[in-house]
């Protein structure tokens, strides 16, 4: 199992690329990307149970991305577990690809096609459901923005969830408190989350969304009661990582100019040599 | 292959309950067979459904958006997932989840839509489902039905719990005559011609089918006219080579069906047949664009010339319009 130190420095290397796509396709969701890849990273190299030999199995772990249109973090993450070649990535958003902008089952990995928000969290419950019907020892984790909390269908689902007291589902909210008109609790505030999400029959934690270490211990201790679903609220910072996109709305599908490229390549590079020299 | 009004007037059971009864058969044999409803296995007539394989039927509560998304994400671990609610609701409101959950996500989830056209009468028209075929028409990988009768229902159910793609397939609730028997199978995007013509044809679907067979008993006893009626189960993909051989001769082609006139049987059947440069007599019997007039089913239909009386008399107008 990757170390915390190797945890971040896979970040940094996974930071580099989701911007190297984007800018290479023109096109993508900076960063809500970068909010939840040390997330995906965690899932994917501590905790899931799945790559690509076992990708057909049955008894495989599910991860299904609610936020679909962060789909420049899952894609860098599929690439480097072996799902497919880094090198398809040059083709995104490019006429005749199977690598659009948001998760598509033709891209080998990707569980469940998603986009349209309010989806990720029904289908997650079907998918725990047959768990459960099948007595397979599978988990299901699936990723929630904070903006898409108002779609209606979440809430129908978690109330499924809970029903039929679904502990082999687990939802992570990025909350990363941005989205695309301005301040989430400004848009639509869905605060408090965690009371919100209790009262529905829920098991609720708070993650820093960036601390490996917490990431590692809270998403490996699931379910954190048994007979209740988990939800993980994950502390986000939009665009993290690079400082002037940190926090800033504008980058939610801001794509960076040359110049802008290289300052977020270099500022990463100094974060990744920084991670060798003082961790 | 006579019909006869006495035959066709003795109803025997809802094609819903066909289907319940044909699940009940599928499921014996088949765990992963499973009902997916939203508060809806009354209506559905699943309840001895539920009594024989109580682990095999999901209930969401009154919530059709993840009622369907539920029976994706079931339909993704490989169970044959039957999703059940009242037509009106399950297409319009969990449109969303039908289009990417299921249709674009090739989730082999079999769409369920009951008491479907205006099956509800005086309910009202948030209770009428009249814009299915057209929405659901529009969204690729699905396959739209509206089985006839007990035969084409049971079918039709064997058929689409056996595919591995999305089904949608209407239903009403009224107790259906049994058709005439044929020596046609069921297969989807096979229309069944149920009695031939050369006088003009009657294209209809689902419960309209035993209405365009009353109306060509009607042409034959008191006009002397001989009609074919197709019974049109699949909607999507239509049965172009069945349209084309009913279009060949020129005979004036009418098509029949308990959905708006916009966008459902009548306007598939005609964008080919303008495409296709036939320039038969034509004519959509369907609900028309507006507030749809209160009454029980049969109240409707009649209102708006969908009787065994109201099609012949618009078959009549339309045979008079074309030989002036």
């Amino acid at each position: 199992m990757m170390s915390e130190k190797e945890l971040a420095l896979q970040s940094v290397a996974y930071r580099q690329k989701i911007l190297k796509y984007i800018v290479n396709a023109a096109a993508g969701h900076t960063g809500g990307s970068l909010s939840c890849i040390d997330i995906l990273n965690v899932l994917y190299n501590t905790i899931l149970n799945v790559g690509p030999g076992n990708f057909n199995s049955p008894d495989r772990d599910r991860y299904v991305q609610s936020k679909g249109h962060t789909v420049e973090a899952l894609y860098v993450v599929l690439a480097s577990k072996g799902f497919f070649p880094e090198a398809d990535l040059e083709t995104l958003c490019r006429y005749q690809s199977h690598y659009i902008g948001h998760p598509t089952r033709k891209v080998k990995g990707v569980e469940h096609n998603t986009g349209a928000l309010g989806h990720g969290l029904s289908l997650s419950v079907g998918t725990a459901l047959a768990g459960k019907m099948d007595h397979r020892a599978y988990r299901v984790f699936t990723l929630l923005g904070d903006g898409e909390l108002p779609e209606g269908s979440n809430w129908e689902a978690a109330l499924s969830a809970a029903h039929y007291r679904l502990d082999n589902l687990c939802a992570i909210l990025d909350k990363n408190s941005l989205q695309i008109t301005g301040a989430t609790s400004d848009v639509m505030n869905s605060d408090p989350v965690d009371k919100k999400l209790e009262a529905f029959g829920w098991e609720v934690r708070h993650v820093d969304g960036h601390d490996f270490g917490e990431l590692k211990r809270v998403l490996g201790s699931t379910p954190f009661v048994k007979g209740k679903p988990s939800f993980v609220i994950a502390h986000t910072v939009k665009g993290k990582g690079v400082s002037f996109m940190e926090n800033q709305r504008n980058w939610h599908h801001g794509v960076p100019d040359a110049q802008q490229y290289a300052a977020a390549l270099e500022e990463l590079s100094d974060a990744g040599e920084s991670l060798l020299t003082h961790f | 292959m006579e019909t006869t009004i006495e035959r066709l007037t003795t109803p025997s059971k809802a094609n819903l309950e066909i289907f319940s009864e044909t699940l009940c058969q599928l499921a014996a044999h088949d765990k992963d067979i499973l009902v997916v409803t939203s508060d809806s296995r009354g209506s559905g007539k699943l309840v001895p459904f539920g009594n024989a394989f109580p682990d095999q039927i999901v209930e969401v509560g009154i919530a059709e958006q993840n009622l369907v998304g539920v029976a994706a994400g079931l339909a993704s671990t490989g169970k044959r997932v039957f999703a059940v609610s009242p037509a009106c609701f399950l297409t319009a409101r969990a449109l969303e989840q039908i289009k990417n959950d299921v249709a674009y996500s090739d989730n082999p989830v079999k769409l369920i839509g009951i008491s479907a056209g205006v099956s509800y009468g005086a309910l009202g028209s948030t209770h009428h489902s009249l814009h299915d075929f057209a929405v659901l028409r529009a969204i690729n990988n699905l396959i739209v039905a509206a089985p006839a009768d007990a035969f084409e229902t049971a079918e039709a159910i064997r058929l689409a719990a056996a595919t591995d793609h999305p089904v949608y397939l209407r239903f009403g609730k009224k107790a259906m005559p049994a058709l005439p028997r044929t020596d046609q199978p069921f297969e989807f995007g096979k229309g069944r011609v149920l009695r031939e013509g050369a006088d003009l044809t009657l294209i209809a679907t689902g419960e309209t089918v035993a209405l365009s067979l009353l109306s060509a008993d009607v042409l034959a006893r008191t006009y002397q006219l001989e009609t074919s009626v197709i019974s049109m189960h699949t909607i999507k993909p239509l049965d172009y080579e069945l349209l084309q051989k009913a279009a060949a001769s020129g005979a004036p082609l009418l098509t029949v069906e308990e959905h708006s006139v916009f966008g459902g049987l009548g306007e598939a059947c005609a964008a080919y047949l303008l495409e296709h440069n036939y320039h038969n007599p034509f004519k959509i019997i369907g609900i028309p664009d507006e507030y749809t007039v209160t009454g029980s089913q049969t109240e409707i239909l009649g209102h708006y010339g969908i009787s065994a009386d109201g099609i012949a008399q618009t078959a009549l107008q339309l045979l008079k319009r074309s030989s002036t």
